[in-house]
């Protein structure tokens, strides 16, 4: 590729970013209220050390459901699930963790393996089913987010669920980890005493990429991930097993989306409760999205989410529509898929004509 | 005579192509104009011109003398231009008179005109000797057939120029003798025919006028009196003609491939291949010869691994690989050109350095230890095929889609002979690929062959066939139905075996 052509897709997001914020500053004068007043408080507020903090620890499990949607992604399929994967796998490990006690390493590491391996096996579902039974994943993951919600909701209520002190009431929260299940804030590491507690698993976020990196685009397996992704047949053809991959995928996929809640789980809330929050799996199809499947991307992507997130919770406090948020992120994804779609096709004609210029001269 | 299209200084240019350069010729009405050239010459453009598929940057296109000016195919048709494309746009589950009024039926929710109908598509189908049942519905006719109800589609609707698009690919032998004698009826009755191939025989024995075209570029126009195949390759390629085959090769006594009792399962009630015996040794070009869907799709796909075997053994040299998978095959050394490279032999959205590993991308020259694609050896070895193999692309790094068709096939061509592969299957490996690339494909493949390459090659191409196989298999409804020597062979005999008379 031409040097010009890498800076150009290095730009897009960008470009794209720019395009957004025109079209949210048109609808902000539609609704009679100071685009610039708008900005100007959104990146104050979103730019404060403890903004900061908040930000970075909304990002971790964003990226981390990404990476697991764009796993499936990389091969042409989509896991919706994730949603599902990552509350089942949090509540089982949450609730092992609770049972054991461990020393803290092994403790910590075996909850995350817990919810790896639960979310990978609901996920592993719904590739046995479109192996087995030609269920498209779409559905079947779909169908067992209402199932893993409807199980998490029953062992809450039924089996999981902690006694209050005088044992009469039933709390649907499973009973905190010990010491050595937790991992403390990063905050005293980095001399951030001052600002608020900043997640440590954020360092398996960053090794998730990195894992998420190496797999797809270093290893054999990813290879055959990535051909099966774009051309199904020719990979048959290069002795890519469709069956096998469709079911591995899905558990890489599942195992990744499993660490999801962790984050919440040995960092912040300790257990299993009502309050963990949930939706983190449909935001991650949005995240990988904008990040277009790239481990960096994605990052960046799961950034500007939170960032609009949190900054935006400002705005009602000076009575503009907090609602303003949704329709940027909205046209923020609009614009960058279709930004990316524009840049790549231009790419290929350049790429085209180089080639064919290539044949002229040779004539 | 008049001048049915007059062509001057067409040109046309697509993003990075110029498709058409300043383009003059005549076609004189009531002949058969030939337009050859490789693929990629720029007739395709020139004929979507013609026919209002497309518009020209500059020049002017007159019909029997009047400038048109086509925004779309109508304008085209209302000027007595018709269209017979390659693959055949006809409803199959209805007749043949339901098709070819199909689309200029005006009568709405009243009840279709049979009886209006029915005589006049009689009457013109034996105007111009064109035999059809026109009740017959067109699941039930043979190719050629259903190349003449597409004629007779565009002769209803009033066209007295057609224009023919590789009308032969898709014929046997004898289907397409009885196509130009359709065609020098037509041109008797006063229709100008273009006919566009790059079949230099058959646009030797059918045209009156030649035009040939290159890089865009009408080369010229040449009477059929004045033309021979030689001088139309030169003015196609702009060099001499692809060698002549070399048939003095060393087969040795060694097993390559060995298919015994080969059946394959049953699929649609049909059993697609049956009682396959085969061996194919060590240097040796064994071909398949047979009309497409007689069971080679099939039958390549089981020596793969891709298409389940019912009963029977595949040998490589002495390893029984009927159980293996596709993966472990590979492995063991089979080599494959698929008769679709963009779908089948490629991942066009990818680089040519990925695309090389493409079908070894388990080999230890790809993958490590520990699993990891050995990139180097990727970025080695596509600048190896790029250079030997004379494929014309600006790096490794470009995607593949970016290259031509001819180019893309010299890379996989290159991908599976490079390696050392125990045993190459070739299907179609010079379809739709210009005569450059076919002339350095056949070269390799012999090159390949020479060096002690077992070679399976299934091909619908005859020359390519007679040109390259020691010895020649002839396929018919799944059964391996004569073995022909290649050297004495003709290609009538061919496809006599080919449509099951020879039986």
């Amino acid at each position: 590729m031409k040097v010009y052509l890498k800076i150009l897709s290095f730009l897009t997001p960008l470009i794209a970013l720019a395009i957004s914020f025109g079209l949210t500053t048109f609808i902000l004068i539609l609704i009679d209220r100071d685009p610039v007043e708008t900005f100007t408080l959104m990146f104050d507020y979103g730019t404060t050390g403890k903004s900061i903090i908040s930000i970075l620890n909304r990002s971790i499990p964003l990226y981390i459901s990404a990476v697991a949607v764009a796993v499936g992604f990389k091969m042409g399929m989509f896991n919706i699930g994730v949603e599902g994967q990552y509350i089942l796998g949090a509540l089982i490990a949450a609730q092992v963790g609770a049972v054991l006690i461990l020393p803290r390493p092994l403790h910590v590491l075996t909850i995350f393996i817990v919810a790896a391996v639960v979310s990978g096996i609901w996920a592993g579902i719904s590739g046995y089913l479109k192996v087995k039974k030609g269920v498209h994943e779409v559905i079947s993951t779909i169908m067992l987010n209402y199932i893993g919600a409807g199980i998490v909701a029953y062992l809450l209520a039924n089996i999981f669920f902690e006694k209050d002190e005088d044992n009469s009431l039933k709390v649907p929260q499973t009973n905190y980890l010990s010491e050595s299940g937790q991992l403390p804030p990063l905050n005293n590491i980095l001399g951030l005493e001052e600002l608020p507690n900043l997640n440590s698993f954020i360092v398996g976020a960053v090794f998730v990429g990195i894992f998420y990196y190496w797999l797809v685009w270093k290893t054999s397996l990813g290879f055959d991930l990535r051909a099966t992704g774009l051309n199904p047949v020719a990979a048959k053809f290069s002795g890519a097993d469709p069956n096998k991959l469709i079911v591995l995928a899905m558990l890489i996929s599942g195992g990744i989306a499993g660490l999801v809640g962790m984050s919440n789980l040995v960092g912040y809330f300790h257990r299993y409760t009502i309050d963990f929050p949930t939706g983190l799996g449909f935001a991650g199809i949005t995240v990988a999205l904008l990040g277009r499947n790239h481990p960096v991307g994605m990052a960046l992507g799961a950034l500007l989410i939170s960032f609009l997130e949190r900054s935006s919770q400002i705005l009602d406090l000076n009575n503009i529509p907090k609602e303003i948020e949704r329709i940027m992120q909205g046209i923020v994804i609009l614009v960058v898929v279709v930004s990316y779609e524009v840049v790549r096709r231009y790419i290929l004609t350049q790429e085209v004509k180089l080639a064919s210029r290539m044949v002229d001269k040779d004539e | 005579m008049n001048t049915a299209i007059s062509i001057e200084n067409i040109s046309k240019s697509f993003p990075g192509v110029l498709a058409n350069d300043s383009v003059s010729f005549d076609i004189t009405s009531g002949t058969i104009h030939a337009i050859v050239g490789e693929n990629g010459a720029g007739k395709s453009t020139l004929m979507k011109i013609l026919y209002g598929m497309q518009k020209p940057d500059n020049g002017i296109l007159k019909i029997n003398g009047d400038i048109a000016k086509f925004q779309s195919p109508k304008d085209a048709i209302a000027s007595g231009i018709g269209m017979v494309h390659q693959h055949f746009m006809l409803a199959d589950n209805l007749t043949v008179w339901e098709n070819i009024v199909l689309g200029i039926d005006g009568s709405n929710l009243s009840k279709i005109k049979r009886s209006k109908y029915i005589p006049e598509i009689s009457d013109l189908s034996k105007k111009y000797s064109l035999p059809i049942d026109v009740n017959l519905t067109i699941d039930d006719l043979g190719v050629g057939e259903k190349q003449r109800v597409e004629i007779l589609k565009v002769l209803y609707r009033g066209a007295n120029i057609l224009i023919l698009d590789e009308p032969t690919a898709v014929l046997v032998p004898q289907e397409v003798e009885e196509l130009f004698e359709n065609l020098k009826n037509l041109v008797s009755q006063g229709v100008t025919i273009l006919f566009i191939s790059h079949k230099l025989d058959e646009v030797m024995e059918i045209a009156d006028r030649i035009s040939v075209m290159r890089g865009g570029q009408h080369v010229g126009t040449v009477n059929k009196e004045e033309a021979s195949k030689k001088i139309l390759a030169e003015m196609m390629i702009g060099k001499d003609l692809p060698t002549p085959p070399n048939r003095e090769t060393m087969i040795s006594s060694e097993n390559c491939l060995q298919l015994k009792d080969l059946n394959g399962e049953p699929s649609l009630g049909k059993i697609p291949f049956e009682d396959i015996n085969l061996e194919i040794k060590k240097g040796e070009i064994c071909g398949i010869a047979g009309v497409e869907g007689n069971g080679q799709r099939e039958l390549s796909e089981a020596i793969l691994g891709l298409y389940p075997v019912e009963s029977g053994q595949i040998f490589l040299e002495d390893i029984e690989i009927t159980k293996l998978s596709t993966r472990e095959r590979r492995l063991t050394g089979i080599s494959f050109i698929p008769e679709d490279r963009q779908s089948q032999g490629l991942v066009v959205e990818s680089n040519l350095i990925e695309n090389i590993i493409l079908g070894k991308q388990s080999s230890n020259t790809y993958s490590s230890r520990f699993r990891n694609v050995l990139f180097k050896n990727a970025s080695k070895n596509s600048k190896d095929v790029v250079e030997n193999y004379d494929v014309k692309t600006p790096s490794v790094q470009t995607l593949a889609l970016a290259l031509s068709g001819g180019n893309q096939q010299k890379f996989v061509v290159g991908r599976e002979i490079d390696g050392k592969p125990r045993f190459l299957l070739a299907s179609q490996p010079t379809r739709g690929v210009d005569i450059g690339a076919q002339a350095l494909i056949w070269d390799k493949l012999k090159d390949a062959r020479d060096m002690g390459l077992g070679v399976l090659l299934i091909s619908a191409d005859l020359d390519e066939l007679l040109g390259l196989s020691d010895k020649l298999y002839v396929i018919y409804e799944g059964k391996l139905v004569k073995q022909l020597e290649p050297k004495e062979a003709t290609p009538e005999q061919l496809g006599s075996y080919m449509t099951g008379l020879g039986i």
